[in-house]
């Protein structure tokens, strides 16, 4: 179908720029930004006046669930959660019930999102079979069934030499490893930041070593073995400050922030919220202004939604046996803007930790991109529109969120995907 | 922005509605309590030893994990108010069989119960049970903490802390030696937040390293890890239970090093004031952190801690229930 958006204001994020222009949409393809192309007959005009046009988001890290877990949500509510908060390409982490470790359950799975929605899923393989650290899994094969990236999910390998060898051979074949730093021990049992706040709960910490003393390991693993590290939900002043310094000592890393870390820290635990267990675990405010700044700086790459539907059997419990995550999929963009509202980022790069750089990482070229020729994944919103995070506003079925009453800015008017609206509001 | 963002245990009045923490309780209220606790050990003393305070209510003991004395003392408490106490020991079982806190707890209230006394293993559990019953328009139900995981047992601090006035009289100018596993220590959490409430000049935790939790001088503690400074001119050693399974791991070599650089003896307590008490919030391990010659000797008023916690649950659970003082 043939679509003008019309008098919307285009942010490139790529280009670090912004400017008032029509996007011209035929065969799933952006035809042209600005000018109509000659003998161009919309079907359809989108009124974008007072809104952005932007990339479609990209979201480093969404779990739908399936396999395994459907009755915390399925691949039609989490899609058209997706599809309500302009995410047009995501990543599913490998962390289902079995795990993503053969071919045949990722392209089980990319057939039934294809089938379903046109987001594009993006599985993440397991590195290791069952994500027990032992033995590592077929990675080529799982490549071929259309793995992006290898990772362990929230299980650490413990076993070095089981890790260097994974990064090794992930290396052999120019594949990404996306970890997250996370010493096996340091933090086992652990449910809070080990500081004040778990101290005065009585809850078992999680130090901040267990994030360096594992990310120092994946670093110097990585220099030798040259693996495209993705260094996944840092959560440390001193876990971002390792990441700076490896980047500017040359190591090939990439590094992302969840979410919920750019904006809470363990304070907002409160009397034992459950809806503020988080891993890694909520820490400091003053890991939280470190993981701005290094947002903003760009020593942190991309935001991930760390999107995590629970189900409210398995949140309204004890805080250290209530699961942890979030739903988070339709907060990526206002969260995102409100952060950039906070810390005076301008819009193109702000969007750039939620688009083109989480597509660069993500591997796919055209992903987060806004240029003429690519496929026309966009996401046009009101960035004014406020509106109040609340369990009935939300499409995803897992309605648990520390955000729920906050009011919010920034509010998704449409979807496209390959150039076809998935959705309007 | 959620039920568990305030704490829930006092009402809009600033009444005590359930008892969870004594962390960031007002010094008025705790005084209220010990007060109110006062005329209640007296009762202890008489022949009849009930009052009708609450007569026609039902308190349930739901306890999670397994107690005797905790649980013993809160039902005695509760029966000399008159009230009709329903026990449950509910372990580790009912998890098994699917049913979840609030299940338990929903179909408890359908019960017309009106205080819960809650011990649970998880830190927390008392004020999820709480918020829940707030946020469900069932506040007249009340909640007691009976000790949840690593965080408070509210009532074992309250009697601490009338053991302590008893003897001491004033908190304004004590030194208080807390010595032991304070890591794990529910007791100690709730007897630093209410030394620190009451004033309490000098409070300090006594440990290895590895059984100090992480910033806990932020709480208003000094921290010794010699046994010999930390009771060094005390007016108050409270010894804390250490439990066996934490020689398993990497905390602590063996019961008997832990004895020799821990265990409050004869030889450690001379460092103390001559007139120092010594306390422990039961049940005792002789001869790992504590000697025999100590805990049975003139210093120790374990036992009248038992007796005063008695006094202090029913000053608690008259409190919340809205009948505060016993009719001479």
């Amino acid at each position: 179908m043939r679509i003008t958006i019309e008098g919307g204001r285009v942010v490139d994020p790529v280009a670090g720029r912004e400017h008032a222009a029509d996007v011209h949409v035929a065969d799933g393809r952006i035809a042209a930004i600005g000018a109509k192309p000659a003998g161009f007959a919309a079907k359809r005009t989108l009124d974008a006046r007072g809104l952005v046009v932007a990339p479609g988001l990209v979201d480093l890290a969404a779990r739908l669930r399936e396999p395994g877990f459907e009755h915390k949500a399925t691949l039609e509510s989490e899609l058209e959660a997706a599809c309500a908060g302009g995410v047009t390409s995501l990543a599913c982490p490998p962390d289902t019930d079995p795990p993503l470790d053969e071919p045949g359950l990722v392209e089980m799975l990319t057939w039934r999102a294809h089938a379903r929605h046109r987001v594009r899923v993006h599985p993440v393989g397991a590195l290791t079979r069952k994500l027990e650290g032992a033995e590592i899994t077929e990675m080529a094969e799982l490549a071929q069934a259309g793995c992006v990236a290898f990772s362990q999910a929230d299980r650490p390998i413990a076993d070095t030499q089981v890790l260097m060898r994974a990064m090794q051979y992930a290396a052999t074949f120019g594949y990404r490893v996306w970890l997250r730093p996370q010493d096996a021990w340091l933090g086992r049992g652990g449910v809070a930041h080990d500081a004040e706040v778990a101290t005065r709960l009585g809850l078992a910490g999680v130090p901040v070593l267990a994030e360096t003393v594992a990310l120092a390991t994946l670093i110097a693993l990585a220099r030798v073995t040259g693996v495209a590290l993705h260094v996944c939900r840092l959560s440390s002043a001193e876990g971002v400050e390792l990441v700076r310094a490896a980047k500017a000592a040359g190591v090939a890393l990439t590094a992302d922030v969840a979410l919920h870390h750019v904006h809470l820290c363990d304070v907002d635990i409160g009397w034992f919220d459950p809806l503020a267990r988080f891993e890694p675990p909520l820490r400091g405010t003053r890991d939280r202004d470190a993981l701005r700044r290094g947002l903003a700086d760009g020593t942190i790459d991309a935001i991930a939604s760390d999107h995590a539907p629970v189900d409210d059997d398995a949140k309204q419990l004890p805080f250290a046996e209530a699961e942890p995550g979030a739903t988070a999929l339709e907060l990526l963009l206002p969260l995102t803007l409100k952060w950039a509202d906070e810390a005076r980022v301008p819009l193109p790069r702000a969007l750039a930790t939620i688009t083109s750089r989480a597509g660069d990482i993500l591997g796919r070229a055209n992903a987060g991109r806004i240029d003429v020729g690519v496929p026309a994944d966009l996401c046009v919103f009101d960035p004014r529109a406020a509106w109040r995070v609340e369990r009935a506003a939300l499409r995803s079925q897992g309605r648990n969120t520390p955000f729920l009453g906050l009011e919010v800015q920034g509010r998704v008017r449409a979807t496209l995907v390959d150039g076809e609206i998935v959705f309007e509001q | 922005m959620t039920g568990l963002a305030r704490n829930p245990q006092l009402d809009a009045n600033g009444g005590l509605r359930h008892l969870l923490t004594l962390e960031g309780l007002p010094a008025a209220v705790i005084t209220r309590i010990l007060d109110t606790a006062v005329p209640f050990a007296a009762i202890g003393e008489r022949e009849v030893k009930k009052v009708p305070l609450l007569r026609g209510k039902a308190v349930f003991n739901l306890f999670f994990e397994n107690s005797t004395r905790t649980r013993t003392t809160f039902e005695i408490a509760a029966k000399r108010l008159s009230a009709d106490v329903i026990n449950l020991n509910i372990g580790a079982s009912s998890t098994s069989k699917g049913e979840t806190v609030l299940d338990t707890i929903d179909n408890l209230t359908a019960m017309d119960a009106d205080i819960f006394v809650v011990r649970h293993s998880e830190s927390g559990a008392p004020h999820l049970i709480a918020a829940h019953l707030n946020a469900t328009g069932r506040s007249h139900v009340h909640v007691v903490n009976a000790g949840d995981g690593r965080h408070q047992h509210p009532t074992q601090g309250l009697l601490d802390l009338f053991t302590i006035r008893h003897y001491k009289k004033d908190f304004r100018d004590l030194s208080v030696a807390i010595v032991g596993d304070v890591l794990h220590s529910r007791v100690a959490r709730s007897l630093v937040s209410g030394l620190a409430t009451l004033g309490t000049p000098d409070i300090r935790v006594v440990a290895p390293r590895t059984l100090v939790p992480t910033r806990v001088e932020a709480t208003g503690v000094r921290v010794f890890n010699e046994m010999h400074k930390g009771v060094a001119g005390c007016d108050v050693v409270v010894m804390l239970r250490l439990q066996n399974e934490r020689m398993k791991g990497a905390l602590l070599p063996s019961t008997g090093e832990y004895f020799k650089e821990y265990g409050l003896t004869p030889e450690k307590l001379v460092l103390a004031k001559p007139d120092a008490i010594v306390m422990h919030p039961g049940p005792m391990n002789r001869g790992v952190e504590i000697d025999s010659a100590v805990a049975d000797g003139e210093r120790s008023v374990i036992l009248p801690q038992v007796t005063f916690g008695i006094a202090v649950r029913m000053a608690v659970m008259s409190i919340i229930a809205g009948n505060p003082g016993p009719r001479e």
